[in-house]
């Protein structure tokens, strides 16, 4: 028998925001543990939550950013479970009336249609702390509480389960990490955990409506082991099924060194988690006004922007597709553009020469050594003659090294193109004399020989002969 | 006349004529609240230490000029008001080494004023009670009869207020929890509406009916006090952004013309002799005063009692859900994390507060939350509208705080439903959000106090004590002593 897949992901978007969800503590990555509490989030007695009015603007600019509507009056809820990494004894979350609700991403997977996958919900809640084993300086070997990341706002984003294989999933992950990296709301950092993942997988005979048991997949880190995760639960689903036995409904932990997944805890074992609304926040009210604001304040979309790129720009939908990758980089593309370069120069400088060396010296664009302005000066300098394109590599590489600009580093190095055409005879000669042989071979009607003729005088010039004049000249001392 | 029986606009006189200093006054009331103790018991902590330094800095500003209303009176809290660097235990054993590290917004406000803590009151544990038995730390007994309890749960505070032991008392009031005590004590105990007053710092027992209220000798005070720590905390999102009135300014106005209402379903059968003629002859004042009486009706009163203990219970389960041991409070010695937090809760909660949780966790468990938390709240809201409708055609509603005066120690501790519908009269006023105030009206044939609760509308404060003060003008309830 056949089967299909289907698969449902809720993802955890860690968000960028200076402070934390319900107080004032810094969400600052990697600090002394504890240092970053206070009593609201080390749920001492008598601590209440303020909402940070950052987190509802992130959470809006999230949902419009996936065609999500807006829930007018949404409601903070709180999930009750007891672990020591939860301070008060439940997560502050929202269950019904979560703030965007009935959205979707169009995904397209290599070779395929593009396919659209519902987004059932986006709602707000609270991290909760950090366990930390056999690392503590006291007695004996018990477990200490770091707090530093309870109460760190996230999104939590639910799918439908409309996709249907493992590249579907990764293509849907990639998506909505492009979009809430580009939004500027998440830094995206998969190992750190600001972008995770748990996956919904369930197997059904192909054509029937009935969904199969599903088991939930925590906390899976990168692209490549939700697509390995997927992978394997899907098969141990079939497997299963095929060998007599049934799926049961619950949660397995996948292991990255296997590449298996392995039960958690059953249904049984599942938290009753009694939701009910926090008393200690009001209803979020969100007007249209406010909807309306942040939907002018949202930047452009990574889809519009490739878009604009195609029609305005005349780039191929490759080349726009590779711009738009991120933010910043179709950001340095149009600075390029807007200082006067050719767009499909720069795109080709971009996604050649500048992604080879950033990738080599391990930097990000953010913090590439060679400025738009400066890449555009040296596209310039190749277009009116004064270098030549080789040269032009060994200038940017120099860019790259010193941040100097392609003129400076022209002037200094002696690299302006000779276009001189009695400069460029003398050469031709002197060679020509000192290859006869060559020369009659060529005569003779051997024309492949022009092209060692043309290295030769480049080789004599430092590479700085104008192509374009070598060429027209040996072709007219060659035919005698 | 003792600086003990003085009220907080007497003894703030003595203190501006300089005729007394802080430090004498609260030498006085430590001398008081040591000599009574034995018999009250309405002290957890007694912060000596703190209230001289307090009375010390205090008599320093008086000498500079400052003069607030506070400046300089000694005070006591409920011991569920965190204090910064003193034990706050609210009530109970899993809190009873537990040193705060700030404060309560509305003692920081009394604290700004100049006010002087005398320390931390006795309460039931958690504020679950009626009676003050279910504290870890021992009975509250009244004053005015110590085989009696004070009413719960800020028991301490009006026990200490009647037997004076301090000035004026903060509690708090989710079901009853300062008007049933005023009540019983023959003290004057207010409770805002909700958002009035700040909740943050204060212990959650249930979130959405708590709140923050005053226990004084006199409306006065009451009013001093209100004024003093209502307002817009943006520490607390429930607490509301309205501008607070003074109310001190407003109380001589008078109940002319005023109309009240005298809902049916609170003057029943069973009621109380003594209180139902205490009833009797407040309406008769007041109609003297000029007040006009309207017969209400407040149909849902009947689901009051049971409504409030599903929804109190439910977010009690989940507010004490943070002391497990972890972080503060008390740990028991345990073999892995689930025996820790057993352990812990098991010894740490007493019994009251270990079925309150379980009855909450019960109402929100998966497959009943919809039967009964969710049912509740809409009955809550049947409830609310009965107010909004009432207070359509009149401006206060009369009612008795209690439907018997105080009863005596351990008379009710084996049966919980009784001692459930004891809070009968004032349950609804929390459900419906609004504020009420207790007021010293008659005597029991056995002595003991009887109190008369004015409902007012939300955010009519202004109204009831005004309606207070007149009372008070026109009676000598409030002038009567307990012989302790």
């Amino acid at each position: 028998m056949r089967y299909q897949p289907v698969i449902g992901l809720e993802v955890h978007v860690q968000l960028l925001t200076d402070t934390k969800i319900f107080c004032g503590c810094s969400t600052k990555f990697g600090a002394e543990p504890n240092s970053q509490t206070c009593p609201v989030c080390l749920g001492l007695p008598g601590a209440l939550p303020v909402l940070n009015k950052k987190v509802v603007e992130f959470a809006i600019k999230a949902g419009l950013s996936t065609d999500c509507s807006i829930t007018p009056r949404s409601v903070f809820a709180r999930k009750n479970y007891f672990y020591p990494d939860l301070p008060k004894g439940y997560q502050i979350s929202q269950f019904e009336d979560p703030i965007c609700q009935h959205g979707w991403l169009d995904i397209k997977v290599e070779g395929e249609e593009p396919k659209r996958i519902r987004i059932t919900r986006i709602h707000m809640e609270e991290d909760a702390g950090k366990l930390v084993h056999g690392e503590l300086s006291g007695p004996g070997d018990g477990s200490g509480v770091d707090l530093n990341r309870a109460c760190t706002p996230l999104l939590e984003v639910v799918s439908e389960p409309d996709l249907c294989s493992s590249n579907e999933a990764v293509a849907y992950l990639k998506q909505l990490h492009q979009i809430v990296t580009w939004l500027g709301i998440c830094d995206g950092n998969m190992e750190e955990g600001s972008f995770r993942c748990d996956a919904n997988v369930s197997v059904m005979p192909v054509g029937s409506e009935t969904l199969g048991t599903r088991a939930e997949i925590k906390n899976v880190n990168s692209f490549k082991f939700v697509k390995q995760a997927i992978e394997y639960e899907i098969q141990r689903q079939i497997d299963l099924i095929e060998d007599g036995g049934t799926v049961v409904q619950e949660t397995r932990l996948f292991d990255p060194n296997s590449g298996t997944t392995r039960s958690m805890r059953s249904k049984e074992e599942a938290h009753d988690y009694r939701y009910f609304p926090d008393p200690d926040l009001v209803p979020l009210v969100i007007s249209d006004d406010w909807i309306e604001r942040s939907r002018q304040e949202l930047p452009e979309l990574p889809e519009q922007r490739q878009g604009r790129f195609i029609a305005d720009l005349a780039l191929p939908l490759y080349d726009a597709e590779v711009l738009t990758a991120s933010r910043t980089l179709a950001d340095y593309f149009e600075s390029s553009v807007a200082a006067g370069c050719n767009p499909k120069l720069a795109a080709n400088w971009i996604m050649g020469e500048i992604t080879r060396s950033l990738n080599d010296s391990g930097t990000s664009i953010e913090a590439c050594p060679v400025s738009p302005v400066q890449l555009t000066g040296l596209i310039k300098l190749i277009d009116n003659g004064t270098i030549s394109g080789k040269i032009a590599k060994t200038v940017f590489d120099e860019m790259f090294k010193c941040g100097k600009d392609p003129a400076t580093i022209v002037q200094e190095q002696g690299l302006v193109q000779v276009s001189d055409t009695g400069a460029i005879e003398g050469i031709i000669d002197e060679i020509m004399a000192a290859n006869a042989g060559q020369v009659e071979e060529y005569r003779g009607g051997k024309e492949k020989v022009f092209g060692f003729f043309v290295g030769q005088v480049m080789k004599a010039s430092k590479g700085k002969a104008n192509p374009s004049v070598v060429n027209d000249l040996l072709l007219n001392k060659l035919k005698g | 006349m003792n600086i003990f029986d003085m009220t907080i606009h007497q003894l703030h006189t003595e203190l501006m004529e300089k005729r007394i200093s802080s430090v004498e006054a609260t030498k006085a009331m430590l001398e008081r609240v040591e000599a009574v103790e034995p018999q009250i018991g309405s002290f957890i902590t007694v912060t000596t230490k703190q209230a001289l330094a307090d009375a010390n800095r205090a008599d320093q500003k008086i000498a500079e000029g400052e003069c607030h209303q506070l400046t300089g009176i000694p005070v006591a809290l409920k011991d569920i008001f965190l204090t910064e660097g003193i034990r706050t235990t609210c009530g109970s054993r899993i809190l009873e080494n537990f040193i705060p590290p700030y404060s309560a917004t509305s003692w920081d406000k009394l604290r700004d004023q100049g006010a002087v803590l005398l320390g931390k009151l006795n309460q039931d544990e958690f504020a679950m009670g009626s009676s003050n038995e279910s504290s870890a730390y021992g009975n509250t007994r009244n004053p005015w009869d110590t085989t009696c309890i004070p009413g719960g749960s800020s028991g301490g505070s009006a026990a200490a207020v009647a037997a004076r032991q301090a000035i004026a008392t903060l509690g708090t009031d989710t079901g009853g929890s300062i008007r049933q005590p005023a009540s019983h004590c023959g003290c004057v105990g207010l409770k805002p509406t909700y958002g009035r007053v700040s909740r943050y710092g204060v212990i959650a027992y249930a979130s959405s009916l708590d709140q923050v209220g005053p226990l004084t000798r006199d409306v006065t005070d009451c009013a001093t006090m209100l004024s003093v720590i209502a307002g817009h905390d943006p520490k607390d999102s429930t607490s509301v952004n309205a501008p607070v009135p003074d109310y001190s300014a407003s109380l001589r106005q008078g109940v002319k013309g005023l109309k009240i209402g005298l809902p049916k379903e609170y003057y029943i059968d069973g009621l109380d002799p003594d209180v139902q003629h205490a009833m009797g002859s407040a309406i008769e004042t007041y109609r003297r005063l000029g007040a006009e009486f309207i017969d209400i009706s407040l149909p849902h009163t009947d689901y009051a009692v049971a409504t409030y203990y599903l929804i109190a219970t439910a977010e009690a389960s989940s507010n004490l859900a943070r002391y497990d041991g972890v972080r503060f409070g008390h740990r028991a010695a345990a073999d892995g994390l689930l025996d820790m937090y057993t352990r812990s809760r098991s010894e740490g909660f007493g019994a009251e507060v270990r079925r309150r949780i379980m009855l909450g966790t019960y109402a929100l468990s998966s497959g009943y939350y919809d039967a009964y938390y969710v049912k509740a709240q809409k009955v809550r809201t049947l409830i609310m509208n009965d107010f909004i409708k009432a207070f359509a055609n009149v401006d206060l509603i009369l009612t008795p705080v209690a439907p018997t005066p105080a009863f005596k120690i351990g008379e009710k501790v084996g049966d919980p439903l009784q001692m459930y519908l004891s809070d009968i009269f004032t349950i609804p006023v929390n459900l419906a959000g609004t504020c009420a105030i207790s007021l010293p009206a008659g005597f029991s044939k056995t002595g003991l106090p009887i109190g008369l609760q004015l409902i007012g509308k939300p955010f009519g404060e202004e109204t009831i004590l005004q309606a207070g003060y007149a009372f008070e003008e026109a009676t000598e309830w409030h002038t009567r002593k307990a012989t302790i």
